[in-house]
């Protein structure tokens, strides 16, 4: 049986983690010292964050937040542990920034660093790297966060190849941008934090539209 | 020389986001690969743009980043050879 342990959701300068409201800045704040702000807030020192892209950062720190107090990667066989996830903006913001550093044919300096992040996958690269991960990855790109599409994807791999699954959505794009990750166990493990939920459409569903976020 | 260093020494923290690094525990001959700052091939192609945005220097042949960006000094000394600094 597949069962979501825990899940984390980051929008409007907020984070929440199993539907309760852990962290929030100022909703002045730009996205960039939101994101900064909420790495602070983890405790963590990953210096490669800081050259990452905004949806790596959301990416990354999502599941971060998710993982937090969770005994999953401790669980799970690293080369079993699948990553998938999705969004609507592909990577449109950083194909914003790398245009915009080419546009001037004056004053062309193409920067390789912005250039890595233009294809929307390479979230699951940061993610894959941060905890060694080596296990099946798929990234879809669709006009919203659509349950039935991880779900099944998500079973498929957990059913052959993978014994736990990061699974999600995380999309920016301007100032608009949303993650929402949970963590997938096949099979129940004794993790005195975890939440005990089915892997279903009607469950993510239920989860992504559960926390209630001030304003 | 040494005020080059310094300049450069800023200017990589800045355009590599390197925000977690102390430049006071950076010195002139840190590995800038490796142990030391910890830079990967990516930040590499990115110094070769530092050295042509800043200094118009262009490295025609990537090889020769082993040897000019050993460190801090090696940086600044290739920039002077060249007439920059």
């Amino acid at each position: 049986m597949n069962i979501i342990t825990s899940y984390a959701h980051i929008k409007h300068h907020q984070v929440a983690v199993n539907g309760e409201l852990i962290f929030k800045t100022e909703p002045t704040h730009s996205l960039s010292e939101f994101l900064s702000e909420a790495y602070k807030s983890l405790g963590i020192s990953y210096p490669k964050f800081h050259k990452m892209d905004a949806q790596c950062k959301l990416g990354l720190l999502c599941t971060e937040f998710a993982l937090q107090h969770n005994a999953f990667l401790t669980n799970a066989p690293l080369n079993k542990t699948a990553i998938i996830l999705s969004n609507s903006a592909s990577s449109l913001e950083t194909d914003r920034q790398y245009q915009a550093s080419i546009a001037d044919k004056l004053n062309y300096f193409p920067s390789p660093t912005v250039f890595v992040y233009t294809l929307p996958n390479i979230v699951i690269g940061e993610i894959a790297i941060k905890h060694k991960l080596t296990g099946e990855n798929a990234f879809f790109v669709a006009e919203k966060m659509d349950a039935q599409l991880l779900v099944n994807y998500a079973e498929i791999l957990l059913n052959q190849y993978a014994e736990a699954a990061i699974v999600g959505w995380v999309d920016v794009d301007g100032d608009n941008y949303e993650a929402f990750i949970f963590l997938v166990e096949n099979g129940e493990y004794l993790n005195k934090n975890a939440i005990f939920k089915p892997l279903n459409q009607s469950t993510v569903n239920q989860l992504y539209n559960q926390t209630s976020w001030t304003h | 020389m040494d005020a080059l260093i310094e300049k450069l020494k800023k200017q990589i923290i800045e355009q590599l986001n390197l925000a977690e690094v102390n430049p006071d525990e950076v010195s002139a001959d840190s590995p800038l690969f490796g142990e030391g700052l910890g830079l990967d091939s990516i930040d590499a192609l990115e110094l070769i743009v530092l050295l042509e945005k800043h200094y118009g220097i262009k490295i025609e042949d990537p090889k020769d980043g082993k040897v000019i960006f050993q460190s801090l000094r090696t940086m600044a000394e290739y920039i002077k050879a060249q007439g920059k600094g």
